[in-house]
């Protein structure tokens, strides 16, 4: 079991990261874009669209990738003071009220808005125009991923209501690291408990 | 059974839910009615910790389909098909928004930054730098934190960084636990306020408002915060001492280098005079003078940088504008030749530095006219071809006086930095130079070029992007052995003035000073080098992880917010299918509340999510209710959104979901607890309250800056 939601895991890490370099093309290209405009008086008219669509697609693609991660910003009140059984209760239910139909209709109608633009072969509006269809096919392609990503969380809910632990996830790069941090700027778990010398003088004095 | 950290969440979930059962006419609901509940119940149920994009899309779509059906006369298919099509669309309306577009990129270059390895650099250069200033290492923390917040936009990551490397030097030192850790939470928020910060552009992109003009709002009254941080601590440094004790001698002294430390000795403290000394006396026959000379220019650069911004300056102001010659033309020429030869004349002043080498350079602009005069003088002929008196009219505008003040407190200030620039304070300014001013001129290169209105904030995020990434290549280049530093910076060097070529050429062919725009070889060249020393940084400063970790961490905290405004657009839109806004609004115009009163009533209620809520959710769901009724009082959204923006802080800093206090919590040492934490950032939290009350007092904090630049 554990094998297979790994692997979803892994499908939608993917994904997300392939996709991901669209931060930096889009970096590249409004930095070429800039030089070409300004310096050298030469601007492209289909950059725009160019730009908004590796935008579309990175944070599109990158939604089932986060989920996978737990990345999905959530109200932290209560929850991180739950056991982990009652947050999986909760999950569990809130994906089949929430979640789930959310996303089937996003898929289901973003497929069918794919399909409206391919029968028209629609373009972007511009002088050098681009053609919008593989764009719309992104939000079923990420729906569909989110989906298969969600069913995976589901799944974890209910081994998490029976072992009362949360199943292991593959790491990832996270946004605060400490470990990695203390590392950066040359500080050991030492030095930090050596500190504690000063703390405990400055208390005593009170 | 209910343990004690959940009585806060679950008492307030019941107040909303106890409040909305009773405040519901149940007897007679409405739609609008229906909206309401939808509004109370979202809030208890992103409560419940479900992802809150979905709580949103999946309570929106369920509202949504209810509204349609409520009006269709029993066809749940069409209705059903009419939800789709909302949702679709939605959705597609946040993948093409061209304010959001700006998030990743400004993401990308906060994460560049932030594993650029400068913060070390960049605090113990402050801390020399501030070492007389009474509570020396909370002002440099407090800085530092101001800066590279500013830089990165990564709360977490500023606090824990903060946490490691100024919460045991202020401890090693006596600092007061309560006051380090109020200093190191409270600054870590300030990159939230200061532009170009994230929170602005989603507040831009929810309530429409220009993210420059917010950008333009938000500058002065994040600098205000900043400084009344400041100014808390120094008065605490000096009212209490004990809490703040001065650094003791001998952790102020600055290891001078070898070869200054003997002009130190034998010539003279101050570095300019003994430099120059030194270069043409006998007595220092044992240091080379390329080595005094590498010394000298570092000393001169300051009057460099002056002279230069002041001579495009003055060329600028007094570039002849063609529309008023053809208009005025003799008088034109008259006053632009009388205040020539005055400006002739008055030259001296600006040169009268004590240092000789400023006339050299400020002689190019005096010299520049007939160069400059020259196109000028071709536009004029084409207009009024009749008028040989065109070339003279085009000569010189009138020098505006301001300039000369300008120019004249410019110079007393580097007369006297000159006059107490020591040996210790040259080794501090090289410190800064190689960490704060590299951060500051990219910030507010940035900044600048998006509040002039010469870059859209896109690309002004996509060049500081590219500028976090030649950061980063430095500093990771700085941590190898110096064979490699000197080997790479060999074949750097070289492309970046290939790169320089176009780029000097195209600010000379804008200053007027070059009459021809970058050719084309040239702009080639310039991006075949730029993207050649690319790819070599990459490998030479091994910096292939960082750049793909930056790269995951940006699609990680795009898909983040944007999911977020996917699903708060469908949530806003049955909000507004039931007509939830119109029963808000007659409620609130009901009250019959003056804009103040509303004013206070809206920011008090932001305060008060901002316990339980994150601001991001704050802004997405609660924006687009209030932002129509501001319209209603008068209130500009604008002003609205820095009051907003400076609220949100407090976000921050409140518990018990202050982020930022368990950053430090997981940093400091074993008996640092959190109450202690907390304890700390209470006073920062009143400065902030004190901030939003001068704010709204003194409008012109914060509109001045927007009024001047877009009237």
């Amino acid at each position: 079991m554990q094998k297979i939601l790994l692997g979803v895991d892994k499908l939608s890490t993917w994904f997300g990261q392939v996709c991901s370099w669209a931060a930096v093309a889009l970096t590249l290209l409004i930095g070429w874009e800039v030089f070409s405009r300004y310096v050298m008086n030469t601007p492209h008219g289909w950059v725009l669209d160019a730009q908004i669509m590796l935008y579309g697609v990175l944070f599109m693609m990158a939604g089932a990738y986060t989920l996978s991660k737990n990345g999905h910003v959530r109200g932290d009140v209560l929850y991180g003071f739950f056991r982990p059984r009652t947050q999986a209760t909760l999950d569990l239910i809130l994906y089949f009220v929430f979640f789930l139909p959310g996303i089937v209709a996003l898929t289901y109608a973003g497929w069918t808005f794919f399909g409206d633009s391919v029968r028209i072969n629609e373009q972007t509006f511009s002088a050098d125009p681009l053609p919008l269809y593989p764009f719309k096919f992104v939000i079923p392609l990420a729906g569909g991923l989110l989906l298969l990503q969600g069913l995976v969380e589901i799944v974890r809910c209910v081994i998490c209501i029976r072992e009362g632990e949360w199943p292991s996830r593959e790491h990832d790069v996270e946004e605060v690291d400490v470990e990695k941090l203390k590392e950066m700027v040359h500080v050991k778990d030492e030095d930090i408990a050596a500190l504690d010398q000063y703390v405990i003088a400055a208390e005593e004095k009170k | 059974m209910i343990r004690k950290e959940l009585w806060f969440g679950f008492s307030l979930m019941a107040i909303i839910l106890v409040a909305v059962i009773v405040f519901m006419p149940w007897t007679s609901l409405t739609n609008g009615h229906l909206g309401l509940l939808m509004l109370g119940l979202v809030v208890v149920a992103i409560m419940l910790g479900f992802p809150t994009a979905f709580t949103l899309m999946g309570m929106g779509m369920l509202f949504a389909f209810f509204a349609y059906w409520s009006r269709s006369d029993g066809h749940s298919e069409r209705a059903l098909q009419q939800t789709l099509d909302l949702m679709v669309q939605s959705t597609f309306g946040v993948m093409r928004n061209d304010v959001l577009i700006s998030i990743p990129l400004f993401v990308f270059m906060g994460y560049l930054v932030e594993r650029a390895n400068l913060v070390t650099k960049l605090f113990k250069s402050l801390h020399l730098a501030l070492a007389r200033v009474p509570g020396s290492l909370a002002v440099a923390t407090l800085v530092t934190c101001a800066i590279f917040a500013t830089a990165t936009g990564i709360v977490g990551a500023v606090v824990t960084l903060m946490g490691l490397l100024a919460l045991p030097a202020m401890l090693r030192a006596g600092y007061d636990v309560r006051l380090s850790a109020g200093v190191i939470t409270a600054g870590g928020c300030l990159g939230i306020l200061i532009p170009p910060s994230v929170l602005l552009i989603v507040y831009g992109a929810t309530a429409g408002v220009s993210v420059p003009k917010l950008y333009a709002g938000a500058f002065f009254p994040g600098l205000m915060l900043a400084g009344l941080y400041v100014a808390y601590v120094m008065l605490v440094a000096k009212w209490k001492p004990h809490l703040a004790p001065p650094l003791p001698e001998a952790e102020r002294v600055v290891a001078l280098p070898p070869a200054n430390q003997q002009i130190n000795a034998t010539i003279g403290t101050r570095v300019l005079p003994s430099l120059l000394m030194a270069l043409k006396g006998k007595r220092n026959a044992e240091i080379t003078t390329k080595l005094l000379l590498k010394e000298l220019s570092i000393t001169l650069a300051p009057l460099l940088v002056f002279v230069v911004i002041m001579g495009l300056t003055w060329n600028a102001l007094t570039r002849p504008n063609e529309i008023q010659d053809v208009s005025g033309l003799q008088q034109m020429g008259a006053v632009g030749a009388t205040e020539d030869t005055s400006g002739g004349l008055q030259e001296p002043p600006g040169s009268e530095l004590k240092e000789p080498a400023g006339s050299g350079v400020q002689e190019p602009p005096g010299s520049e006219p007939d160069k400059v005069a020259e196109p000028a003088a071709k536009v004029a002929e084409v207009a009024a071809p009749a008028k040989p008196a065109a070339a003279t009219a085009a000569v010189r505008d009138p020098t505006p006086v301001t300039f000369w003040y300008v120019l004249g407190a410019g110079s007393a200030v580097l007369a006297f930095f000159y006059a107490i620039f020591t040996f210790a304070r040259l080794e501090v300014f090289k410190m800064l130079l190689t960490s704060f001013f590299p951060l500051s001129i990219m910030i507010l290169a940035v900044l600048g070029t998006i509040l002039f209105g010469l870059a859209t904030p896109t690309e002004a995020a996509a060049v500081g992007s590219l500028g976090g990434f030649i950061l980063a290549a430095v500093y990771l280049l700085l941590t190898q052995p110096r064979e490699n530093i000197i080997r790479a910076f060999k074949l750097w060097v070289p492309l970046w003035l290939l790169f320089g070529i176009s780029v000097v050429w195209f600010i000379l062919f804008k200053a007027e000073v070059v009459a021809t725009p970058p050719s084309d070889w040239a702009g080639f060249l310039s991006m075949g080098a730029f993207s050649l020393w690319a790819v070599i940084a990459m490998v030479q400063a091994r910096m292939v992880n960082t750049v793909r970790e930056s790269t995951y961490l940006t699609a990680k905290t795009s898909a983040m917010v944007c999911w977020l405004f996917v699903g708060s657009s469908i949530f806003s839109a049955a909000f507004a299918l039931l007509g939830g806004q119109n029963i808000v609004e007659e409620w609130v115009l009901s009250l019959g509340l003056t804009p103040l009163q509303f004013m206070l009533l809206a920011q008090f209620i932001i305060f008060i999510l901002g316990w339980p809520l994150e601001w991001t959710e704050i802004i997405v769901i609660f924006m687009p209710i209030f932002i129509p009724l501001l319209a209603k009082f008068g209130i500009d959204p604008l002003f609205f959104g820095l009051l907003v923006a400076l609220n949100l802080q407090t976000a921050f800093l409140s518990p018990p979901v202050a982020m930022a206090a368990f950053y430090l919590k997981g940093v400091s040492p074993p008996h640092v607890t959190l109450n202690q934490i907390f304890a700390g950032m209470l006073p920062f939290m009143g400065i902030q309250v004190v901030a939003i009350f001068l704010l709204y007092v003194f409008p012109q904090i914060g509109m001045w800056l927007p009024n001047l630049l877009y009237k």
